[in-house]
């Protein structure tokens, strides 16, 4: 059986989406800047690719700008802001739990001679508020904490912190890209000034995103290039990837309530059985405020890795929080800012489910994870100690 | 780059998992904030190792490499089996991708270990047996 749980990197591009976007790759294939008919096609394509991504989070259509995804997005968004408004302060705030487009962004400003202050967070993953207002300096430019987590799932205090930096009149910026499609986003009454997506995280396509950027807030720009997005984003239209953001987003937010609701269902029945069915676990990150398909599990006295890779020659993808599947060796800042031991961190697996998920799989991925939890368990030294501790 | 093939093989079926109740050199290296440790257990004779059996919490490249070391050094004797390198296992792996070569030190770090605990305690465990 295969069983896709790894949703938050990637989904598969939705027929529908699919479907949509298929005509500009090769009948309507014009560049959108063109004069001609052609052009203009592909133009009026990418408006009301424009108009739909701008009503799923109640944004004017004038506040959209189509870029080539996430990490761009979060860096136009903070070095722009960082930039160009320098001369207000130098200050940025942001969370601890942060993607690293968000976090390797802010470490570069503080190269350029920018302050950053990273507010620590709950053991739930939300970002402690009273921290967060008392960072807030004179010179603070700009806020960016991100919508939900990538790793634990955690759903921020995303109004609280809007209405915050409104009251320091302190440009808000957050990085929505797992919110997305999930969560109900309105960027007026949440006081979001600039918001991040990435059309691969809601079965749109790779390679697109979107900045919105309110209306009267001006970043500097990123890329610099034509006239394309109104003068503020270099760059021949993607017009298939454009058409597919927009295709996936408006059919995600359409059946985002019965989506969330199936979804969360299996989640928390995968949770609940993990519970019964394995000893020595711990559940990272709070339930109360997380995204639907997230669950995140520390097996105690294994390795993620081998457990990722063990479920893998299985047929079930997960994704791991361990050092050793990330390329560095350092396990996930994530879990280490929920105050999780750095010794538990390395056996975190991260499961995210999608919205065609079942209950077979499940039940198949349940039996597979308590067989290779207990054989690596066999094979672990911290494990074998447990056990002659407990004989004693 | 990925682990090779025969690096999975051995990963789905290591050799030589478990302790050994009669090993007489044990040596456990690495520790768990760094995400791995082995535990190796040597049963050695008339400077022969004749047995081998591991430990190892880690990733699928440190129990492969566990399971490596303890083929290779089976029927070696002491010094043949101080002399192995990480290199050596690196090979018997197909490759190592650079950030896991640690994985394979920590192997010929156990292997060193066990063997100078049990030139330490050589002494000691004849000591017991001309007593009896």
């Amino acid at each position: 059986m295969n069983v896709y749980l790894d949703h938050s990197a990637t989904t598969y591009v939705d027929e529908d989406v699919l479907e949509a976007m298929m005509p500009y790759f090769h009948d309507h294939f014009g560049n959108a800047s063109s004069q001609h008919t052609l052009g203009q096609e592909a133009m009026n394509a990418v408006d009301r690719a424009r108009e739909a991504v701008a009503k799923a989070i109640n944004a004017r259509p004038s506040e959209i700008y189509f870029t080539s995804g996430g990490t761009e997005s979060d860096n136009w968004a903070i070095k722009g802001i960082a930039h160009a408004y320098a001369s207000k302060g130098k200050h940025i705030i942001t969370s601890a739990v942060e993607h690293h487009a968000v976090l390797h962004t802010c470490e570069q400003l503080t190269k350029e001679g920018y302050e950053v202050t990273y507010v620590p967070v709950h053991p739930s993953g939300e970002v402690d508020l009273d921290a967060l207002k008392a960072a807030i300096r004179p010179d603070t430019v700009l806020i960016t904490v991100m919508y939900a987590n990538n790793e634990i799932g955690t759903i921020q205090p995303i109004e609280e912190i809007g209405r915050i930096a409104k009251e320091h009149k302190i440009f808000f910026h957050t990085d929505a890209v797992q919110a997305m499609g999930v969560c109900d986003i309105d960027v007026k009454a949440q006081n979001i000034d600039l918001l991040s997506m990435s059309a691969h995280k809601f079965y749109g396509p790779k390679g697109v995103g979107v900045l919105y950027i309110r209306n009267g807030v001006k970043p500097d720009k990123l890329i610099i290039g034509g006239a394309q997005e109104r003068s503020m984003r270099g760059g021949t239209y993607n017009t298939p990837g454009i058409v597919g953001c927009a295709a996936a987003l408006t059919k995600a937010v359409a059946h985002r309530e019965e989506n969330n609701a199936k979804i969360a269902a299996l989640r928390d029945y995968f949770v609940e059985q993990v519970k019964a069915r394995i000893p020595y676990i711990v559940i990272n990150g709070g339930f109360e405020h997380r995204l639907p398909n997230n669950a995140n599990i520390s097996f105690l006295y294994v390795e993620g890795e081998s457990i990722l890779l063990s479920l893998d020659l299985e047929g079930i993808q997960a994704s791991s929080g361990s050092a050793c599947s990330s390329g560095s060796l350092d396990p996930s800042h994530v879990l280490l800012a929920t105050g999780l031991p750095v010794e538990n961190a390395h056996g975190s697996i991260r499961f995210s489910f999608g919205k065609d998920n079942t209950k077979e799989q499940v039940d198949y991925t349940l039996e597979v994870l308590e067989r290779t939890i207990a054989r690596l368990r066999e094979w672990s030294p911290l494990y074998a100690d447990l056990k002659k501790s407990k004989e004693n | 780059m990925a682990y090779s093939q025969k690096l999975m093989e051995i990963f789905r079926n290591p050799k030589n998992v478990g302790e050994l109740p009669d090993a007489n050199a044990v040596g456990r290296v690495g520790n768990a904030s760094c995400g791995d440790i082995l535990e190796l257990y040597l049963k050695i004779e008339n400077n022969i190792i004749v047995d081998a059996k591991f430990r190892t919490f880690g990733c699928a490249s440190a129990i492969a490499s566990s399971s490596v070391a303890t083929e290779i050094i089976k029927g070696k004797t002491v010094e043949e089996a101080l002399a192995l390198t990480n290199d050596d296992i690196v090979k018997e792996l197909d490759g190592l991708p650079a950030q896991k070569i640690h994985c394979s030190v920590l192997a010929s770090e156990a292997i060193a270990l066990a063997i100078q605990n049990y030139r330490e305690g050589t002494d000691g465990a004849s000591q017991e047996e001309k007593m009896v």
